[in-house]
């Protein structure tokens, strides 16, 4: 798809200075900048309004950039309309709202596919069957007939479909119980041994980093830390992210 | 608990310790999905409690099965000592009962005064038969609803904004626009999802301010809100919860340091 992919260990998206925002006054994401490495799982953490689904659907191409780059193996594609940048080798899996629920899972990844070649889409989608075989039982179920977990496997299936280089998700565990939490990130992993570099933003850091090799700590749009998973893992800074305005509290009023 | 409802009654909802809101084992489910999985809570006349967690803890479901818009699946809630948990949204309103919204919907093409005057409950002009037999009264208290309106609006401090069309204000006056529309109903209580999210640090400070005021004068308030900072300013007491359980209860600064929530926060499961 791709005209020539970086290595592994070679930079696949790199997003420099990166300003966004859908007000041009209010700069939600505020000179964001990082690098990932072709075949890395980076996930992006920060506490609720650190501007870390900004900054992902920016690079998606669904909020305005106001200043900044963002390059694709070394393409620039900062302000490529979204559905461009599927085509380019860029793929996003929104919050919510990422699948058709009246439409059975087949429908779903037929209109997913439609930039494809009407043979290609069919042995893409059985190819993604043999992946994910619980969709495979399901695949003529409407997909808001499926559980929380099982309809975030078809918004993640939709995404693969074109074959990306790298795969974006905004928040994959959100709204899923940790059990399916459990099994939508294994999956992930799966899908990045088959050579696809993921970006992922988290608000559930634990979950995230337990499957990411490098993350990134957004703070007021900004990114202010970044470190392996591991190091950021016992780092007791994300936790005074998350709590610590309210441990630096002045005396309670009332 | 007829017992427990004769005490609350005869303490009145003056006294600080009296709760003026009881969850009692409040479980929501959705299909197979336990949202709140058996949540108790009180909060007491007089205070603004905080109620906080992980995304997905079931904060917000609270809120709706508090405010009336989903019923719980098992469990009681009681407002100033009366069973409300079969009860509409309207009667709860009735009731002293006030809610805003995480994403404030305003009518866009009302004026903001208008949108404001919607927060008032019982307009006799609501009732077709009224408007024919008694239009002197409709005018009286159209008029008198605009008054209270403008009146709320100067608190707020958005009336210099009144007449224009609502889709104008930005996501900071929405909150307070939404908060003037509660204050129509002169609630006792508020509930208020995320008064500081998308608000811009300025028009932060005004609603805190405005809040705390509120809180002079009377009215109780239950605040979910992850911005810390907020909670720790307004909020004596703080309820927890993560993954539809209430996980803890303290003073800010001791469930921040509580090893539980900031597991619960980065995502360790409760």
């Amino acid at each position: 798809m791709t005209a020539s992919q970086p290595g592994v260990g070679e930079p696949i998206l790199e997003v420099r200075d990166l300003v966004a925002g859908y007000d041009p006054g209010v700069p939600i994401v505020n000179r964001a900048s990082m690098t990932v490495m072709a075949g890395e799982i980076v996930v992006v953490l920060g506490p609720n309004g650190a501007g870390k689904s900004t900054l992902i659907k920016a690079i998606a191409g669904l909020v305005p950039i106001r200043s900044g780059s963002v390059a694709l193996a070394g393409t620039d594609i900062t302000r490529l309309p979204a559905h461009r940048m599927v085509r380019e080798g860029l793929a996003f899996v929104p919050q919510t709202e990422n699948v058709f629920a009246s439409l059975s899972v087949d429908d779903n990844l037929q209109l997913a596919g439609g930039i494809l070649a009407a043979r290609l889409r069919a042995e893409r989608i059985e190819e993604i069957y043999g992946f994910f075989p619980d969709l495979a039982r399901q695949r003529r179920l409407p997909a808001g007939r499926l559980s929380g977990g099982q309809r975030q496997m078809v918004a993640v299936a939709r995404a693969l479909i074109v074959a990306p280089a790298v795969l974006m998700l905004d928040e994959p565990s959100a709204g899923l119980s940790p059990k399916l939490v459990d099994l939508v990130f294994a999956n992930l992993t799966e899908i990045r041994q088959r050579g696809i570099t993921i970006v992922l933003v988290e608000q559930n850091a634990r979950a995230g980093l337990a499957i990411a090799d490098r993350g990134y700590v957004l703070v007021e749009g900004a990114n202010r830390h970044e470190g392996t998973a591991r190091a950021l893992w016992g780092d007791p800074m994300i936790a005074e992210l998350y709590l610590g305005g309210m441990r630096a509290a002045p005396a309670p009023r009332s | 608990m007829a017992e427990a409802e004769v005490v609350i009654e005869r303490s009145g909802i003056t006294e600080a310790a009296a709760p003026i809101l009881v969850a009692e084992k409040i479980v929501k489910r959705f299909g197979g999905t336990v949202a709140v999985g058996g949540v108790s809570l009180a909060v007491r006349a007089g205070e603004i409690a905080g109620l906080i967690g992980p995304n997905g803890a079931g904060k917000t479901t609270m809120f709706n099965l508090l405010a009336g818009s989903e019923r719980p699946s098992s469990g009681r809630i009681l407002l100033g000592g009366h069973s409300i948990e079969k009860s509409s949204a309207e009667h709860r309103i009735g009731h002293g009962l006030g809610r805003t919204f995480q994403i404030p919907r305003p009518f866009a093409d009302m004026s903001v005064v208008e949108n404001v005057m919607l927060g008032q409950q019982r307009q006799t002009g609501e009732r077709i038969l009224p408007n024919w037999c008694l239009p002197g009264r409709v005018a009286r208290e159209e008029r008198r609803t605009f008054e209270k309106a403008m009146g709320l609006l100067d608190f707020v401090m958005l009336s210099r904004l009144a007449r224009d069309p609502a889709r104008m204000l930005s996501g900071g006056q929405r909150k307070l626009l939404e908060l003037a529309r509660v204050l129509m109903a002169d609630p006792t209580i508020i509930l208020l999802d995320e008064p500081a999210a998308g608000v811009n640090p300025s028009l932060l400070e005004v609603i805190i301010d405005r809040i705390g005021e509120i809180n002079r004068r009377g009215t109780t308030f239950l605040i979910i809100e992850h911005n810390m900072d907020m909670v720790a300013r307004l909020c004596g007491r703080v309820v927890v919860m993560a993954t539809g359980q209430v996980l803890r209860e303290g003073t800010p600064a001791e469930v921040a340091s509580d090893p539980r929530v900031v597991e619960a926060y980065l995502g360790g499961g409760a």
